[in-house]
């Protein structure tokens, strides 16, 4: 009994309640994005029950304490560099390998790997404190951590995912103390290397990509072909919302099927013209609210490890609601991004509710240790 | 507890959490910004194009009036032109193909040609209709028709076309039309081009193009991305489907008489270059405008070919100048008649003196040369016989300004407001002309004015109202080309009344002497005109003109043949009939066809002939040439 009020007096309801309300709408915006295509349209129940088992599985994440985790954190990061393996193994689908199939269910390994990534880091840096400042020397094992999954995931190809461990890495060594000449050497190399990557590495269609992109962002009457399509008809669609909206289920751009892929990368868009500018900012709010909770929940962690999860499952959501958002906004190019809990996709409901999970512990842990 | 690792140091993260927690709010500030700026900085726009994504608008022609002649012949309509669509999706098998191409007759370039243009259709084009063959004939559309059921995706679409039933006949006056180009749009705006649309070019067809016109019609549809019309949405688009019925174009009447115009083109066979104007003397109504050599309207809008339209340009005796309103000539001895009336009509010269013509003039050091020696004339003889002696006399006591005068009051050197065709104003030249651009003035210009040949430079609708002027007893009409608009039903809309420029401010008394004097040119024996007069037939009164044309206006290095033609004299013959009671006056112009009385008198007569002879055939149709 007094376990039960302890659990209650310590959990985050802050937390739970936004994430909560962000996964209603995200249920609701689901039925009214999937609404004109009938063969889409079981997909909210769907979601809902990944939202159910995720649930399920962030309270039993939640129940244990966090410090098991740090013990295991090696095997969790090798299991899920692993998946990452047996992804090449499988057939490949559009010429992509990036599922592995389990049964009717489609498991996306490059989702899991971002927890992965994030356990290991907390793991090296729990065990690596250095307040008088950071080498170059002393950034190659957490580069090493980062560049097993991210090279892997580069290859399958999914260069959206690949970035996105390397936002998460980036954000959490940021907390770090690197040694100031350290970090000129960085960023100088990175201002190096920049123009060679878009000379040599990115490929053709990636350059032309962020070349559409640019004329979308400045261009008063742009060539909409391709890609930038998609980006258009989402500017038109969060546009028409105005800032009342037009009402449930009466995005035009999304009946009129306007929109492309409206419940995995493009649900915001249906959200914003249906909801307008209110409904928009309402969620743009609630993320902030999540993101700022993240890093408050960091601020007040007992330990280092927790620190680092706190601040990696807070970037985590920061990256993917800032990209995907800056993405149907036309602020930064678009690459396959779901917005976290609004996007349909178990694998992502599970990486989200995983890492709630892991926050939340976080959270209450401050209390008994 | 104890398995777990104890607490480590925390104060390296400490400093951080602000700064990220910053960078975080002014991210997601940059994200709420950017959304407020779409959503309601932006919101016009982007709510427009919305809008326009899906609706779809499918303009409905209006039909453009037909023009029919005076008698209500049909001059310019419109028949269906009919059009193969292909939608290449459908259109897949090469039996299919083979199938289609055999119907359409098609030869083996033809049938390479029409593949190479299938397989060039871009993938999203592929599903839909596209305008393979256009205006094809009846067999062939027959044929498809047969196999319509077989042959999945060819379609045959009409669509009209502008038909006119007399060819070249009157082309120049009826004119063309052709499809709008980016430049018209741009320079009517607000009248509701668009590309695809078809714009008169020239002739009436150009001048009264918003009367024929009509205006388009629509139908819009609301219509998703994949181009499927989704009317069940409607409730939720802020557009509605509407539509609208076109307004077809009004039917117009003009002066012109197609059969006129068909004697004159008769008249003017063995002929190959010249013009014709009839006006009728009571309203100003034009009832012919014949231009030679002419072009087929029904080629030249159905679109012609480069190298067509090139001959054309490049043909000696140019088909494209209207030679009736568009072309300047000196009017010659057509001229004598305003010299006189010039002479009469401020009491400068008794008309009953008479000089003696010993055929050629002495004129300080220059001898001019008359056509003969005409030996005692007085100015009815001198009308009579053309006699420039006697002209070049009584022009000395006239005056250059006073010639001029006249013959402005005439109306020649101004334009008389027809309406098409950049219609020329003529030229009367001044003594400050002849100063500016001769140095000096001198007598000899006046004296060449006075016979025509100065530098005086009419058009042939000026000339044939300035006949009816002297017809109809003084008044000067603007020229009528249309009579009166009528909806398609034929209920006339507005009738157009004959408008008077002015009265010629001369006394009946010159008229009448001049009347007798130009009734003598034909019907006199000694008259120019005489030997084409019409014995016992239509009485005409009129004058001749043998116009000297400029030999520095041929090309260089022409052959000498084709030089010697074009050195050759204009014929004039402008008049009017019947003689007492005139009803239309007549202005012929061969172009470099000689003397006057020989060859422009003639024709004249033919017309004239067959329009007031009494026979004339009204209920003739028009044949195709």
């Amino acid at each position: 009994m007094a376990l039960v009020r302890t659990m209650r007096d310590q959990f985050d309801w802050s937390l739970f309640v936004a994430l909560a309300t962000i996964a209603t709408i995200g249920i609701v915006n689901l039925y009214s994005a999937t609404s004109a295509n009938p063969a889409l349209s079981e997909m909210y129940i769907q979601q809902m029950y990944w939202l159910a088992l995720g649930t399920c599985v962030a309270a039993l994440v939640t129940a244990v304490d966090y410090r098991h985790y740090e013990r295991y954190a090696w095997v969790l990061y090798a299991v899920s560099v692993f998946l990452l393996v047996v992804v090449f193994i499988g057939p490949s689908v559009r010429g992509v390998h990036r599922w592995i199939q389990l049964g009717s269910f489609t498991m996306q390994p490059s989702e899991f790997s971002k927890l992965g990534l994030i356990v290991a880091l907390a793991k090296y840096l729990h065990h690596d404190p250095k307040s008088d400042g950071r080498t170059l020397r002393d950034l190659l094992i957490p580069a090493l951590i980062l560049a097993a999954p991210m090279l892997l995931i580069a290859l399958e190809p999914d260069l959206g995912t690949a970035l996105m461990h390397a936002f998460i890495f980036v954000s959490i060594m940021v907390l770090t103390n690197l040694k100031r000449r350290s970090l000129f050497t960085l960023l100088a190399s990175f201002a190096i290397m920049l123009p060679l990557t878009w000379r040599f590495l990115l490929k053709g269609f990636q350059q032309a990509r962020l070349e559409t992109y640019y004329a979308l962002l400045f261009d008063e009457h742009p060539d909409i072909q391709g890609d930038a399509w998609h980006a258009y008809q989402s500017l038109v669609a969060i546009g028409n919302g105005g800032a009342t909206g037009r009402g449930f289920l009466r995005s035009t751009q999304n009946q009129f099927l306007f929109l492309p892929d409206q419940y995995s990368d493009f649900p915001f868009p249906v959200w914003a013209e249906e909801q307008g500018l209110l409904g928009g900012l309402l969620v743009i709010g609630l993320y902030l609210f999540v993101v700022l909770w993240g890093l408050r929940i960091a601020s007040q962690a007992k330990d280092r490890f927790g620190a680092v999860v706190a601040v990696g499952v807070s970037a985590l959501i920061f990256w993917h609601s800032v990209i995907n958002i800056g993405m149907v906004t036309a602020l930064v190019p678009v690459v396959g991004m779901p917005l976290p809990l609004f996007s349909y996709g178990g694998s992502s409901v599970l990486t989200i509710l995983i890492g709630i999970g892991l926050l939340m512990n976080v959270s209450m842990r401050r209390f008994t240790f | 507890m104890s398995l777990l690792s104890p607490r480590r140091e925390l104060g390296e993260f400490k400093k951080r959490y602000k700064w990220m927690a910053l960078f975080v709010v002014i991210v997601f500030g940059i994200l709420g910004t950017r959304l407020t700026w779409l959503q309601v900085g932006q919101h016009a726009r982007w709510e427009r194009v919305a809008r326009e994504n899906i609706t779809k608008t499918f303009w409905l022609r209006a039909t453009r009036g037909n023009i029919r002649d005076t008698l209500g012949r049909i001059v310019a309509t419109n028949r269906p032109s009919f059009d193969v669509y292909v939608t290449p999706q459908l259109l897949r098998e090469p039996a299919d193909i083979a199938v289609f191409e055999e119907l359409m007759g098609l030869d083996g370039a033809a049938r390479l040609d029409f593949e190479r243009r299938l397989s060039a259709i871009p993938p999203r084009r592929r599903s839909h209709q596209v305008e393979m063959f256009s205006d094809v004939t009846r067999d062939q559309m027959a044929a498809l028709e047969t196999h319509a059921l077989e042959l999945r995706g060819v379609d045959v679409i009409a669509k009209p076309v502008r038909f006119y039933p007399y060819g070249s006949l009157a082309a120049h006056a009826i004119g063309y039309l052709n499809e709008v180009n980016a430049e018209d749009i741009q320079r009517l705006p607000g009248q509701d081009y668009r590309a695809g649309d078809v714009i008169g070019r020239s002739g009436l067809e150009g001048s009264i193009e918003s009367i024929l016109r009509g205006h388009r019609g629509y139908r819009r549809l609301l219509v998703d991305a994949r181009g499927h019309a989704r009317e069940n949405a409607a409730r939720i688009a802020s557009v509605r489907p509407e539509s609208r019925e076109p307004v077809p174009g009004r039917d117009v009447v003009v002066a012109l008489d197609m059969e006129l115009m068909r004697s004159a083109q008769r008249a003017f066979r063995g002929h190959p270059s010249g013009a014709v104007v009839v006006v009728d003397v009571r309203s100003g109504r034009i009832r012919a405008l014949f231009s030679k050599p002419s072009y087929d309207l029904n080629a030249i809008t159905s679109g012609m070919s480069r190298d067509v339209y090139r001959a054309m340009v490049d043909d000696p005796f140019r088909p494209l100048i209207d030679k009736t309103i568009f072309e300047t000539y000196y009017p010659g001895s057509t001229f004598k008649p305003i010299t006189s009336l010039a002479a009469l009509g401020d009491g400068l010269v008794d008309p009953n003196v008479t000089i003696e013509c010993l055929g050629r003039y002495e004129f300080g050091p220059q001898r001019l040369r008359c056509t003969q020696v005409h030996g005692h004339v007085d100015m009815r003889m001198a009308t009579i016989q053309s006699c420039n002696v006697y002209f070049w006399h009584i022009a000395q006591t006239v005056g250059l300004e006073r010639l001029n005068r006249y013959a402005r009051d005439f109306g020649l050197g101004e334009r008389t407001g027809i309406g098409i065709n950049s219609e020329s104003r003529g030229f009367l030249a001044t003594r400050e002309w002849y100063e500016e651009n001769y140095g000096q003035f001198r007598m000899g210009y006046t004296l060449n004015t006075a016979i025509g040949q100065g530098n005086t430079r009419v058009t042939l609708v000026q000339l044939a109202l300035a006949y009816a002027v002297l017809a109809n007893g003084g008044t000067l009409y603007a020229p009528q080309l249309i009579e009166h608009i009528a909806s398609p039903d034929g209920t006339v809309l507005e009738q157009m009344t004959p408008q008077v420029r002015r009265h010629v401010n001369i006394a009946p008394g010159p008229l009448a002497y001049n009347a007798a004097a130009l009734e003598g040119v034909v019907n006199h024996e000694d008259g120019t005109a005489f030997a084409a007069r019409i014995a016992g037939g239509v009485m005409v009164a009129g004058k001749t003109g043998t116009a000297q044309v400029q030999r520095s206006s041929f090309p260089r290095g022409m052959d000498p043949r084709r030089a010697w033609y074009f050195a050759q004299s204009h014929a004039w013959f402008a008049g009017y009939a019947p003689a007492q009671n005139p009803e239309v006056a007549i202005v012929v112009l061969v172009e470099h066809g000689g003397a006057g009385g020989r060859n422009a008198a003639p024709i004249a007569m033919r017309i004239l002939e067959d329009y007031l002879g009494g026979h004339r055939d009204e209920a003739t149709t028009p044949e195709r040439e």
